[in-house]
């Protein structure tokens, strides 16, 4: 390298600006040579589906949203609700939901994440059971849940790993509420 | 014009050179596609797992980490013996018990040789035990939590060396002293030790259920060193043997002292023998202090109970179950094949490996061919049991595997190698370098009646120039080859962590879907657990401050705390709420004279803190939990010791 170097202080300026050039341009084709040829991945931001994009946006809180129809994204498809409610199995999902909870959700005020009073005027019984089994899925597939964790300064709804019975049972508990 | 493109072209060959996509510096002069080929095998895609678990002794650090292979990827270190603040292990209230001993609490220990619990001589992925060398322990380690359930110590052992080997149903782990000491211990002079001292070989009971460990009787041996063991297997099921050292029974200058003896000695013990002994009260008590420390899952509690006695057995009074195997010189690894017929006995300063067979020694035995006795122990003739020499096949051989296809692989010290070798023909069939200075090696399985002859891993003593340098201390290195073809193929270099000198390797579907993810919060069992937000307080008792908290996503409950005052010890007693996969909770408050803690889901933890200083001093969690992680903080008041406010406890309010 040194004796190459040396060589070139003898050699007149324009002379050396060719060189470089000629330098330049067979460096280029090299390290082009070495890239990998292959087509840069997509963005995964490209994987939205255009539905969800399209989707107006109101401007109504979620949490006092209204929206019956959603079932949510989940392992629940249809929940069946007598008329009238069970109160075994109130008392045993008012049970769950103490235990498993109420360190961030208490029954009638906001604290950590909504409050559960009144939510079947707002949510469907599929869709509230879907929050509770599904919650990683929930806040990136539905609106509603997405919304919800914006609203709720992007904490989480934590799974707390609740069997489907003791979901439906904390389910029949909120018609108490 | 001439001129210019000669410097051009020369100009573009070192360009060339500088920006080549093949990096032939190191392929060494292989073939790129051979070299691609070697990558590939050990190439796990990210989000892959890879095929093997494999269990590196931390020797030095005192713990245990957790590989994956082929990738050489570490996932964990699972402390065993030493205090790790990383995750609070022996310093939260839960685990002090664990390093509990009759020395006291001891912050630390020399991890040697795990071995992962069997069936009928197959590896059931249970439990993996490891033994303490420097205060002689055995710990059991869960292969379902990956963490320290059982540390129980050794009595009347110094330097557990030989140690912990299991039996081929678990029935036993065994641990041998390395070093003789007087039994029980006195003050008397060091240069009586031949003739005086003792050597300790302990039978440990391990429960089929649980795991629980209980020491069943110890062998008190001549004053020998106990270097290291394995069990009878197969045909050999019943038996265990210990190689030894040191049958001058010198006490100082070992170097030489230690190495005068043509050849010393493998010690066959036929346990099963001195187990129906025992059964039936032979042996006797004899006062012995050692602790044995035991870890509750459901109360997530360790308590340390002291033992004050242990059986012993006087190898005369049990004619028949012990016999001594001459083997040349200073026999290190003491190693059984998969059949259970040969014995090899590791020489460490001699030029051939012997082999011994377990039928010739069976039938010497039955003709009574002694060649004398050692302090009443008959003495085999070295020929009768001889199986066989693999000749001159290295320098200073240590630790030899089994691959299930009637290989065996030698590890050599000296001349840092692992030599494959036949069993039956004894003949060398391959050999391939270690870099550097090969200790044990490792094939998943390779000490079991069923080894998986895929991958064989060496543990290297020096790593030098092997990777970056980082300064005088470096982490050791250990090498992973292929062992399915007929020579063995160097696939990877991987750096270890501490010293590890034995391993135990498993089939990845053997434990995996063991594994545990959470501990239910339904079944925490700890008495100061506070598993729902309206069992959160804050209770004084005299200067103990007991603070019962709780932790999810991302906030603790109360996390602001008043009444403190400098003077009290303040035990935070924290449980984690969460109850999904990989959600842990860390607790660190400014100031605390220990560590942090690491809260796994549905977990119970306790921190101890001794408030110095007046002043609101905050605590928060270590561990990036949610996007909301650094909110989750708290304060406690700190109050002068004479002041009257009265402890309160909030959150949100």
């Amino acid at each position: 390298m040194n004796g190459v170097l040396e060589f070139n202080n003898k050699l007149n300026l324009d002379t050396m600006k060719k060189v470089v050039m000629i330098i330049t341009g067979l460096g280029m084709m090299l390290f082009m040579a070495c890239g990998d040829g292959e087509k840069k991945k997509d963005s995964p931001y490209e994987n939205s589906t255009p539905s969800e994009q399209a989707a107006p946006k109101s401007t109504e809180p979620a949490s006092t949203r209204v929206d019956l129809a959603n079932k949510g994204v989940g392992p629940i498809s249809s929940v069946t609700m007598a008329d009238d409610i069970d109160q075994t199995m109130a008392a045993h999902g008012k049970d769950v939901f103490e235990k498993m909870c109420t360190a961030c959700h208490k029954a009638d005020k906001k604290f950590i994440g909504p409050p559960p009073t009144g939510i079947l005027n707002r949510r469907s019984p599929e869709w509230i059971m879907n929050m509770i089994l599904n919650p990683e899925e929930m806040v990136k597939q539905d609106p509603l849940a997405k919304d919800l964790l914006m609203e709720f300064n992007g904490a989480p709804m934590a799974n707390q790993h609740l069997s489907e019975e003791e979901a439906r049972a904390v389910l029949e508990y909120f018609r108490t509420l | 014009m001439k001129k210019t493109l000669k410097i051009t072209v020369a100009l573009v060959a070192v360009l060339a050179g500088l920006t080549s996509c093949n990096n032939s510096e190191n392929s060494k002069g292989r073939s790129g596609a051979l070299a691609s080929n070697v990558a590939e095998k050990v190439y796990v895609a990210p989000g892959e797992h890879d095929s093997h678990y494999a269990f590196l002794s931390g020797g030095y650090s005192g713990n245990l980490t957790v590989y994956g292979l082929p990738s050489g990827r570490m996932f964990k270190e699972i402390p065993v013996f030493s205090q790790f603040p990383t995750n609070g292990y022996g310093y939260s209230e839960e685990t002090k018990p664990m390093l509990e001993t009759s020395f006291g609490f001891i912050p630390w220990d020399d991890s040697h040789h795990p071995d992962i619990s069997q069936t009928n001589g197959k590896l059931d992925g249970r439990w993996i035990f490891i033994n303490g060398n420097n205060t002689p322990r055995i710990a059991r380690i869960s292969l379902t939590t990956f963490e320290t359930e059982e540390i129980i110590e050794v009595p009347n052992s110094a330097g557990n060396h030989s140690s912990s080997f299991i039996t081929e149903n678990t029935e036993y782990v065994v641990a041998g002293t390395r070093f003789s000491v007087p039994v029980p211990q006195r003050d008397m002079p060091i240069k009586d030790y031949k003739g005086n001292f003792k050597g300790a070989l302990t039978f440990i009971s391990v429960d089929p259920e649980h795991g629980h460990m209980d020491i069943k009787f110890q062998i008190l041996m001549p004053g020998f060193n106990y270097d290291l063991s394995h069990p009878g297997r197969g045909k050999s099921h019943g038996w265990f043997f210990f190689t030894t050292y040191n049958t001058e029974e010198a006490s100082s200058l070992l170097e030489v002292n230690a190495s005068q003896n043509d050849k010393d000695f493998i010690a066959a013990i036929n346990w099963k023998k001195i187990e129906e002994y025992v059964n039936n009260g032979g042996g006797k008590m004899m006062p012995a202090d050692y602790a044995h420390n035991l870890h509750d899952e459901a109360t997530h509690t360790a308590t340390s109970t002291m033992k004050k006695e242990v059986r012993v057995v006087d190898p005369a009074e049990i004619p028949g179950a012990i016999y001594l195997l001459p083997t040349p010189k200073s026999p290190h690894g003491c190693d059984v094949d998969p059949s259970g017929e040969y014995i090899v006995g590791n020489g460490k300063l001699s030029a051939n490996l012997t082999v011994h067979s377990f039928t010739k020694m069976l039938d010497a035995i039955e003709k009574k061919k002694f060649d004398g006795d050692a302090y009443g122990i008959p003495i085999l003739r070295f020929e009768d049991v001889l199986a066989g020499s693999v000749e001159q096949p290295g320098l200073g051989p240590l630790h030899t595997e089994f691959d299930g296809k009637g290989n065996a692989y030698t590890t050599f010290f000296i001349s840092s190698e692992v030599v494959k070798w036949k069993l039956g023909t004894w003949e060398v069939l391959d050999r391939k370098p270690t870099y550097y200075s090969v200790g044990h090696l490792t094939i998943p399985g390779g000490n079991s009646r069923e080894p998986f002859g895929k991958y064989m891993f060496a543990m290297n003593k020096i790593t030098k120039d092997r990777y970056l340098p980082t300064g005088p201390e470096m982490e050791h290195s250990a090498q992973l080859y292929d062992i399915s073809g007929d020579k063995m193929e160097l696939l990877l270099d991987f750096p270890t962590h501490g010293e590890p000198h034995y391993a135990a390797a498993i089939p990845a579907e053997i434990i995996k879907n063991n594994s545990k993810k959470i501990y239910r919060l339904a079944e925490n069992k700890h008495p100061r657990k506070a598993t729902v937000d309206a069992e959160t307080k804050v209770v004084r008792d005299g200067k103990n401050v007991h603070v019962y908290m709780t932790t999810i996503r991302s906030h603790f409950s109360p996390d602001n705390i008043e009444g403190v005052k400098v003077g009290d010890k303040v035990y935070f007693h924290v449980t984690n709420l969460e109850q999904d996969f990989d959600v842990p909770h860390g607790f660190a408050m400014i100031g605390a004279n220990n560590a942090e803690l690491l809260i796994s889901p549905g977990q119970t933890r306790t921190l101890t803190w001794e408030p110095k200083k007046v002043g609101v001093w905050p605590f928060y969690c270590t561990d990036f939990c949610s996007a909301l992680h650094q909110e989750m903080q708290g304060y406690v008041r700190v109050s002068p010791a004479d002041s009257n406010i009265e402890l309160s406890w909030s959150l949100g309010d």
